[in-house]
């Protein structure tokens, strides 16, 4: 009863294309008035337009003004790329939307938190590979070790890789802060 | 008398009414409940601003809808907390999609029950944060007066957009001070509105040395007013350029004028997109490339260079890459484009004999008649009846709002509108049931306007309900309602693209429409054959309150022409009725 009657396949009403182009990653500095639900509405265009985010950080940077600094690292084609950076300027809050990637090679810092457990001579290993990555000991019991790294983001991977097979047990990023070279502030409007 | 330093105290309720007056509101639509009962105590408490209560709050934001985008000023809605503010997301996402200004004021609990799980609690600002184009949960009564300003702004300004305000009821209570407008100055948001000199001149370079160019212009022109337009219609007329209009812009430009192609996309004219398909420059202005329009983007207008004039600077370089993107407002450029023109004399550099020869190959397009339709003495047609209104309406310069759908299609094809702000349709989100709402909020509007709704079966019995808002406020407006008995879109999907098998859109069992308008105290008329209907349309238009007109149609027309799925502008099936290439010459 309910079976085709006709050869004609079932089509679309939506016309269907693939994209090609390759993806990028590009880190976002994003100056916004400091209200409520600001990060909500960021977040929130990204999860509804289907944008990546790799990393977000966000803290309040000058407190009189009420204003935050977001920093997004974002993947995407330069089309999508484009639309993110447009979307957006255009959300009320936002001051101000800056590409730091675009702009040249941003000076990039992430800070981490690693728990690593062991005694003997794995303990002496992670020890003396922290002094190389120049970890700071900031937390010390006798079978454990807190290190504080700060670097770019790959150095951090690689360090947390080396502290895998020694006992790590517990990270923590911060995710990055990112700055532009140069004597140049950050336009804010 | 209020001294500049010593503000005016007085409660959240009345600074709401005072802040909208201060406004230039003078009509607002709304449902009461618990969580705004002390605005709709200063309501009731004062006669400036006139409130008319609908019976769905879905209706209330279509009704501001409806008198935003027929009156350019904001619409407003008031409502209650929950579901009072839930009913309203689906007109506030039309408002968002169609760039139309409103403002809708929600009742919420008390702060202090904020996040309890209260009677009637939602998380207004959360669930309408994606919807709005921005949104407010004001904690503070002193924040209030400077939050409804805010709102204003942000609902008129940039693009244009529904933004929400959600006013705790204690707030509403409590004592604060009122801010008038004019101190009110947003901290970030300053659209750009002129366009960058440079982007224009090399806009105008393009236009110049165009050989097959077109205007393509949408809802944009019609948002940024009266100069926008003037100034489209100086530049056409002046380039001697064809233009095409999407469904969100008819009426920018004069359907009756030489120069029009009639609207373009999914079911848009032969000629027009053949036309954007063959342009060489294309003049893009307030539109945004949806995909209705576009059809295969790997096809759209394969050969052209693409000029595109939007406010808003996400919409540039979207969907489609164009050559030459200008960010500002519609009006502001053209005014600024027209002015260079005539400083430059520009004219003078067309090439007349392209632009002859680009004519005469649209002509060619045009003679296939392509919205041709077989005439029936037995039955209506349904684009019989849409012309027949027209033929019968246009003297009067009617207001034409419309539901989602066939009848839609139909009426942007067959009725030519002549001027903006004439029809009021909601063409990006596709919401059934915003028709007839949204011509209460014209009317109300528009009171001496004659306000017609064009809807079909299904559309009309989602928000029926407002047939009752009608006789309450003496908003006598006329409801032609193309019956076939079908969703009728959906079924002609299903037979052109799901092998004709009708799942579910057929409606077997329909109201005695004339009756029920006759319950909601309308008066009622049906109408079956092509030569009653002339008489029955006047009789509609002579009658002093509102009518409802069920035109019975043919069940089973089509839509056409139609840009079937994945195929771009020149791959159009059209009408057995359309002329085929032999006999219009092409």
């Amino acid at each position: 009863m309910n079976k085709p009657t006709t050869s004609i396949p079932p089509a679309s009403t939506y016309f269907m294309t693939e994209g090609r182009e390759r993806e990028e990653q590009h880190t976002l500095a994003v100056v916004v008035d400091n209200e409520p639900g600001v990060l909500a509405r960021i977040i929130g265009l990204f999860s509804a337009r289907g944008y990546n985010i790799e990393q977000l950080t966000v803290s309040e940077t000058e407190h009189e003004k009420g204003i935050s600094r977001i920093t997004i690292v974002c993947r995407g084609t330069p089309r999508v790329l484009n639309q993110i950076r447009a979307q957006l300027s255009r959300l009320i809050p936002v001051h101000s939307v800056e590409d730091l990637t675009l702009k040249g090679d941003p000076i990039e810092r992430e800070l981490a938190l690693v728990k690593v457990v062991g005694e003997g001579e794995k303990r002496v290993e992670a020890l003396r590979l922290a002094d190389a990555f120049r970890a700071r000991v900031v937390d010390a019991h006798t079978g454990s070790f807190v290190f504080e790294i700060t670097g770019k983001s790959r150095k951090v991977d690689q360090f947390i890789e080396l502290m895998k097979p020694l006992g790590l047990i517990e990270v923590v990023r911060t995710g990055i802060a990112a700055v532009s070279r140069g004597p140049e502030p950050l336009r804010t409007q | 008398m209020t001294n500049k330093a010593e503000p005016e105290m007085m409660t959240g309720a009345e600074i709401v009414l005072r802040a909208l007056k201060d406004q230039g509101v003078t009509d607002i639509f709304g449902y009461p409940g618990g969580a705004v009962l002390p605005i709709y105590d200063e309501l009731f408490q004062q006669d400036e601003l006139k409130h008319i209560l609908v019976r769905h709050e879905q209706g209330a934001v279509h009704a501001a809808e409806g008198y935003a985008r027929s009156s350019g000023r904001v619409g407003v809605a008031l409502v209650t907390s929950g579901p009072g503010a839930t009913n309203t997301i689906t007109g506030i996402t039309d408002a968002l999609m169609d760039s139309i200004p409103i403002v809708v004021i929600t009742g919420q609990v008390p702060t202090t029950l904020i996040g309890t799980d209260a009677f009637q609690e939602c998380d207004t600002v959360g669930i309408t944060r994606p919807a709005t184009k921005h949104n407010y949960l004001v904690k503070d009564v002193n924040d209030l007066a400077r939050i409804l300003h805010e709102a204003f702004y942000v609902a008129t300004h940039g693009r244009p957009g529904p933004v929400v305000v959600d006013i705790p009821k204690d707030v509403q209570f409590a004592t604060g001070p009122y801010v008038p407008p004019e101190n009110v100055q947003h901290r970030t948001y300053h659209p750009q509105t002129k366009g960058d000199r440079k982007a224009i001149e090399e806009a105008l370079e393009l236009i110049a040395s165009a050989r097959r160019p077109i205007f393509y212009t949408g809802g944009g022109v019609i948002n940024s007013g009266r100069k926008a337009v003037e100034a489209l219609r100086a530049l056409v007329k002046d380039t001697g350029f064809p233009i095409t209009s999407t469904l969100m812009g008819l009426g920018s430009f004069p359907a009756s004028d030489d120069q029009w192609l009639g609207m373009l996309g999914m079911h848009g004219t032969y000629e027009a997109n053949l036309a954007m398909h063959g342009c060489d420059v294309m003049i893009a202005v307030g539109a945004r490339f949806d995909d209705r329009i576009t059809g295969r983007l790997d096809a759209f207008s394969p050969g052209s260079k693409k000029i595109h004039i939007d406010i808003d600077p996400a919409s540039i370089n979207k969907v489609v890459p164009v050559d030459v993107g200008i960010l500002g407002d519609c009006g502001e450029v053209l005014e600024e484009m027209l002015r260079i023109w005539h400083e430059k004399k520009l004219k003078e550099r067309i090439d007349q004999q392209a632009l002859k020869n680009w004519w005469e190959q649209i002509n060619l397009w045009r003679a296939r008649d392509c919205l041709a339709y077989a005439k029936r003495s037995d039955a209506i047609m349904p684009q019989y009846a849409i012309e027949r209104l027209w033929a019968l309406t246009h003297e009067l310069d009617p207001i034409i709002t419309t539901d989602v759908g066939q009848h839609q299609m139909w009426t942007a094809q067959y009725f030519r509108f002549d001027e903006p702000n004439r029809l009021m349709t909601s063409g990006g989100l596709g919401t059934m049931g915003y028709g007839l709402p949204a011509a209460l909020g014209a009317k109300a509007a528009n009171p001496d306007k004659q306000v017609i709704c064009i809807s079909g079966d299904g559309s009309i019995q989602m928000n029926i309900q407002e047939l009752s808002t009608a006789i309450q406020h003496d908003l006598p407006v006329k409801v032609f309602l193309l019956n076939n008995n079908y969703l009728g879109m959906v079924r002609q999907w299903q037979e052109l693209l799901h092998g004709n098998r009708l799942s579910e859109s057929y409606v077997e069992a329909q109201p005695d429409f004339v009756a029920l308008a006759e319950a909601y105290h309308w008066k009622g008329m049906h109408v079956t054959r092509p030569d009653e209907l002339d008489d029955a349309i006047r009789e509609m238009l002579a009658h002093d309150g509102p009518v409802f007109m069920n035109v019975q149609v043919i069940h089973q027309a089509n839509c056409f022409p139609m840009i079937p799925a994945g195929q771009a502008h020149n791959e159009m099936l059209l009408g057995e009725e359309v002329k085929s290439a032999e006999e219009a010459g092409v």
